[in-house]
C-alpha cells in the first residue's frame, strides 16, 4: 500500500501558473475524485502528482520517494497513470494493447515472461474484456475500449491508479460501467484510484473521497455527504442548486437551478447571501493558458 | 460461453531454454517472411540471368552455388555473377532494408504515417554531407562517405524535429510541409556546390545523387553491411520502445519510459540507417514509406514483426526496382531512384489523401 502526498507544490505551463504551493494527500486504498469547473487545474493536478509534469515547486512523495527521484520503471509498477482520450494505433489488438502494460517489469532481453503473460491474461478478466482480446482496439464501443486501456494500467500491476477524465466522451451507460469497474478495482483488489471526473454527481456516489476546486485552489476536500453542500457548489461552479439524497445510493445529488427554473426560495440560501465569487487571478491565467 | 474460449495470443513467443531472453512476435511474421524471402531469391535468379551476356538459369543457380566448377564457362560464369551482377542486387536488398527501417522507425517516433527519410530530407543533408566531401576532397574511400552521411542527416534530423515538433507531437501536414522546406534549400545548396565543383567531381556526384545502385561493387556492399550489423539488430530489440511511443507521450511515460531518451536513440538508429544507405546508393526515395505501410498491413502494427517484415519487404522492393529500372528502357538503364519514385510517389499521394481529415 502506498501513500501519495503532494507537499507546496507549484505547477506550471510555460509561463502560467495554474497551481501555487498545494498540499494534497491521496488516502490509501481509496478513491478520490478531483472535481472543479474548467480551467480549475483538476487535470494538471492529477498530471503533476503522476510525473507527467514537473512542479517548479515542492515535491510529490509516494511512501518516502520522491517520485522525481525514482527511476521511472520503478514508479511505473507502483503508480499506472491513464491519460485523458488516449489513442491506439490504428490496428492493435486488445491483447497486444494491455500486453504493453507490463512495459516497467521488462527489460532488454527479457521482453515476454511467463509471467507478464498471467497477469496480461488476468487484466483482460477482470475487465471482461476477454472475448474481445483479438479485436482490434479501434473497433471497439467507446466503453469497451475504455475497459481495454484500464485493462493496460492494470497490467501495469501498481497499487495506485490516477485516471483523468476517464468517463469523458462515453455515452451513460458506458460511464457507468467504467465507474462500476474501478469501484470493483477498488473494493476487491485494493487499488487506490484518483480521478478527474466532470460529473459531481458520479464524484459523489463513486468516491470516498471528493477534492473540489477552482482557480488552482482546493475549495474542499472530504467525504461526499460532507463536502457538497449547496454553498460548496455555488463557491466552485457558479450555479445555484439543491442537493438532495441520492434515491438510490443516499449520497448526496446535486440538482442544478437553472436561469428559468429557480429552486424553491427555503433552500436557495447561497442566492439570498447575494454574492458571487470573484473570479481570481489564477483562474484567468489558467483558462488563458488551455 | 465466450469467456470461456481458450485466450490465445495473436503473437509467438521466442524463449530460448537457458537463455536470459524472451521475445514475442505476431503470429504471421515467419510466414511473411518466408514468403518475402522466397519472392527476393525468385527475383535475384532472375535479375542475374537478365543482362548482355546470356546465361542459362540453370548456370546462374549452380554459379550461386559454386556447383559448375568444372563448365567451360566457369571462369566467365563468375565474372558476370560474382563481379558484376550480384553486388549490386545485394547492395539494392540491404540499401531497401536500411531505408525501410529507418522509415518505420520515424513513423513510429512520431506517430505520423507520412513520414520518410527522404520526404523529411534527411536523405538530401546526407546527400549533401556526402557531396561536400567528393567535391572538396579527391578519391573518398566508401567507407568514409557514410559518416560525413550521417552527420549531415542527423544535423538535418534535428532540425526538423526543432522545426516541427510542437508540444505533444507533430501534425504530419506540418511535418512534411516543413521536411520538403528543408529539401529544397538543402537541394539548391547541392547544385550551387556542384556548379562550383570540378567537372569529373559533379559528375561522379551527381550520378550519385539521382539514387542509383549501378557500377556499385563489393566494397560498398561491405560499407552498408557493418551499419546494418550494428543498427538493425539495435531497432528490433527497441521495437517494445516504439510500440509504447505509439501510445502517445503521457501513456508511454507513465509506463515508465524515458521519452526523450528512447526517442533520442531511436532517431539516432533511424538517421544512421538512412544515411549509410545513402552513402552508398544516393537518395532513394519512398522505400522507408511505402515499406512499413504493406507491412503494417501484413503483420499489424507492433513493432516486433513491423521492423524485420518491413526490412524484408525494402529489400526485395529495391532488388525488383532495380531489375525493373534495367529492364524497362534496355540497353540504357532507369536509375533505381526513379523506379521507386515511379511506384512511391502514387502512394504516397493516395496515403495524402487518406490522411487529409487528419
Amino acid at each position: 500500500m502506498s501513500e501519495l502526498n503532494a507537499h507546496d507544490i507549484t505547477l506550471a505551463y510555460e509561463n502560467a501558473t495554474i497551481i501555487q504551493k498545494m498540499r494534497l494527500t491521496i488516502p490509501t486504498g481509496k478513491i478520490t475524485a478531483l472535481v472543479g469547473p474548467n480551467g480549475c487545474g483538476k487535470s494538471t493536478l492529477l498530471r503533476g502528482i503522476s510525473r507527467l509534469l514537473k512542479p517548479r515547486a515542492g515535491s510529490v512523495v509516494l511512501d518516502s520517494d520522491d517520485i522525481w527521484r525514482l527511476p521511472t520503471k520503478a514508479l511505473a509498477k507502483r503508480l499506472g497513470i491513464l491519460p485523458q482520450g488516449p489513442v491506439a494505433p490504428e490496428g492493435l489488438t486488445v491483447h497486444e494493447l494491455v500486453a504493453q502494460g507490463r512495459y516497467p517489469h521488462q527489460s532488454w532481453f527479457q521482453q515476454w515472461s511467463p509471467e507478464d503473460e498471467r497477469i496480461t491474461r488476468e487484466a483482460l478478466e477482470i475487465t471482461h474484456i476477454a472475448e474481445f482480446a483479438d479485436r482490434a482496439v479501434d473497433t471497439l464501443s467507446g466503453g469497451q475500449r475504455q475497459r481495454a486501456w484500464i485493462a493496460m494500467t492494470l497490467a501495469q500491476d501498481s497499487d495506485l491508479i490516477l485516471l483523468d477524465e476517464p468517463t469523458t466522451f462515453l455515452d451513460l451507460a458506458y460511464q457507468i460501467e467504467v465507474l462500476d469497474l474501478l469501484q470493483d478495482l477498488n473494493l476487491e483488489r485494493g487499488k487506490t484510484i484518483v480521478m478527474v471526473l466532470h460529473d459531481l454527481n458520479q464524484a459523489c456516489r463513486y468516491a470516498d473521497r471528493v477534492v473540489a476546486m477552482r482557480g488552482g485552489q482546493i475549495m474542499a476536500q472530504g467525504a461526499p455527504d460532507q463536502v457538497v453542500t449547496e454553498k460548496m457548489v455555488h463557491e466552485v461552479f457558479e450555479i445555484g442548486c439543491r442537493v438532495i439524497a441520492d434515491p438510490v445510493t443516499g449520497k448526496p445529488l446535486v440538482v442544478p437551478e437553472s436561469r428559468r427554473r429557480h429552486a424553491t426560495p427555503t433552500t436557495d440560501v447561497v442566492r439570498q447571501n447575494g454574492h458571487r465569487p470573484n473570479t481570481n487571478h489564477v483562474e484567468k491565467v489558467a483558462d488563458a493558458a488551455r | 460461453m465466450a469467456a470461456e474460449k481458450q485466450l490465445r495470443p495473436s503473437w509467438i513467443t521466442i524463449r530460448p531454454r537457458g537463455l536470459n531472453f524472451s521475445y514475442k512476435l505476431d503470429r504471421r511474421v515467419p510466414l511473411v517472411a518466408l514468403g518475402i524471402i522466397a519472392f527476393t531469391l525468385v527475383v535475384l535468379v532472375v535479375s542475374i540471368n537478365y543482362g548482355q551476356y546470356n546465361m542459362s538459369v540453370g548456370d546462374v543457380v549452380q554459379t550461386l552455388l559454386g556447383l559448375n566448377r568444372d563448365h567451360p564457362d566457369y571462369r566467365n560464369f563468375t565474372l558476370v555473377v560474382h563481379t558484376f551482377r550480384l553486388p549490386r542486387i545485394v547492395l539494392a536488398f540491404l540499401v531497401g532494408m536500411a531505408l525501410a527501417v529507418s522509415g518505420t522507425i520515424m513513423q513510429g517516433i512520431t506517430r505520423n504515417a507520412l513520414a520518410d527519410p527522404y520526404l523529411l530530407g534527411v536523405s538530401s543533408g546526407a546527400g549533401l554531407a556526402a557531396v561536400a566531401l567528393i567535391v572538396w576532397l579527391k578519391d573518398v574511400p566508401a567507407y568514409v562517405l557514410p559518416w560525413a552521411a550521417f552527420a549531415g542527416a542527423l544535423i538535418t534530423a534535428v532540425a526538423i524535429y526543432a522545426l516541427a515538433w510542437k508540444g505533444e507531437g507533430s501534425s504530419p501536414i506540418r511535418l512534411i510541409l516543413v521536411g520538403i522546406a528543408l529539401e529544397a534549400v538543402l537541394a539548391s545548396v547541392t547544385t550551387i556546390m556542384l556548379l562550383f565543383g570540378q567537372i569529373n567531381d559533379v559528375q561522379q556526384a551527381y550520378v550519385w545523387l539521382t539514387g542509383s545502385v549501378y557500377g556499385r561493387n563489393w566494397e560498398h556492399v561491405y560499407a552498408i553491411g557493418g551499419w546494418l550489423l550494428v543498427f538493425l539488430p539495435a531497432a528490433i530489440l527497441m521495437a517494445r520502445q516504439l510500440n509504447t511511443l505509439g501510445l502517445g507521450d503521457a501513456t508511454a511515460k507513465g509506463l515508465g519510459l524515458r521519452i526523450e531518451w528512447q526517442r533520442g536513440l531511436l532517431l539516432i538508429i533511424s538517421v544512421a540507417l538512412a544515411a549509410a544507405a545513402v552513402a552508398v546508393a544516393g537518395t532513394i526515395g519512398f522505400v522507408g514509406l511505402v515499406a512499413p505501410h504493406v507491412t503494417r498491413r501484413l503483420v499489424g502494427p507492433s513493432h516486433e514483426g513491423l521492423v524485420p517484415i518491413s526490412a524484408l519487404f525494402g529489400g526485395a522492393l529495391l532488388v525488383l526496382a532495380d531489375l525493373i529500372g534495367r529492364w524497362v528502357i534496355a540497353p540504357s538503364e532507369l536509375p533505381i531512384g526513379i523506379v521507386t519514385a515511379m511506384i512511391g510517389a502514387p502512394y504516397f499521394m493516395y496515403l495524402l489523401y487518406r490522411s487529409r481529415n487528419r
